[in-house]
């Protein structure tokens, strides 16, 4: 299956990467395992990933790391907003 | 009513249409967030605004409805700006009406403090010793425990 992922603000720069694509073998996984994923694409994106801060979402609604992925879902990660 | 726009707003306008053919609702309560010249203990020169397109939107309209089913209000607008702004822009805007003040009142800080949450905006504030983002603070979260 293939997932769309996408990172904002500090993390888009940190990560020198607005949006990507992400192919699992499997039908299935949870947004902790899309996390595993990219933290192996090396230090930094390991290391700005791990930060607890940092907030998820799937389909654009806010989701814990135990919330399950399929085929063609959007996930984003993001800092802490500061609108308003 | 949920926008997220570029381009300013008029609060004349805005009041307008949460008045005009609305012979049942008593009360107005509107909030219009700015940018101010001094924030973390530096000098503002101006900000950028980042969203997440589709998240925003979905966000709010999310709040607006939580706002809705707490409290016995009518119309509501939620306006947030988006983009480059300069210092005394104005950011954000939400405007309720109800027959009733406190409901009004409630509401809108309501919205403010969810907005403030789990709106997906990043601000980044220029300054003249450069630009940075602008960190969370802890007392927007804890403003959502009175709710």
């Amino acid at each position: 299956m293939n997932i769309q992922v996408k990172f904002f603000a500090q993390l888009k720069e940190k990560l020198g990467c607005g949006e990507l694509t992400l192919s699992f073998p499997s039908e299935s996984v949870t947004v902790s395992e899309v996390k595993s994923a990219l933290s192996s694409k090396g230090s930094v994106w390991q290391k700005s990933l791990a930060d607890g801060h940092v907030l998820m979402a799937v389909n654009h609604d806010l989701v814990v790391e135990s919330f399950s992925v399929e085929d063609g879902d959007e996930v984003a990660f993001f800092p802490p907003v500061t609108g308003g | 009513m949920v926008v997220v726009q570029e381009a300013d707003f008029d609060l004349a306008v805005e009041y307008q249409k949460l008045t005009e053919n609305n012979a049942q609702d008593g009360a107005v309560v509107t909030f219009i967030g700015r940018v101010r010249d001094f924030n973390q203990g530096q000098g503002v020169t101006g900000l950028t605004l980042e969203h997440y397109p589709g998240m925003t939107e979905k966000a709010l309209k999310g709040i607006e409805q939580k706002a809705k089913e707490r409290w016995p209000i009518n119309r509501v607008t939620i306006i947030h700006r988006v983009g480059s702004l300069k210092i005394c822009d104005q950011i954000v805007f939400v405007g309720i009406s109800s027959p009733h003040r406190e409901s009004a009142f409630a509401a809108t800080e309501f919205i403010m403090d969810y907005l403030k949450n789990d709106a997906p905006f990043w601000k980044k504030e220029t300054t003249k010793q450069g630009c940075h983002w602008v960190e969370a603070q802890q007392k927007d979260k804890d403003a959502l425990k009175k709710w």
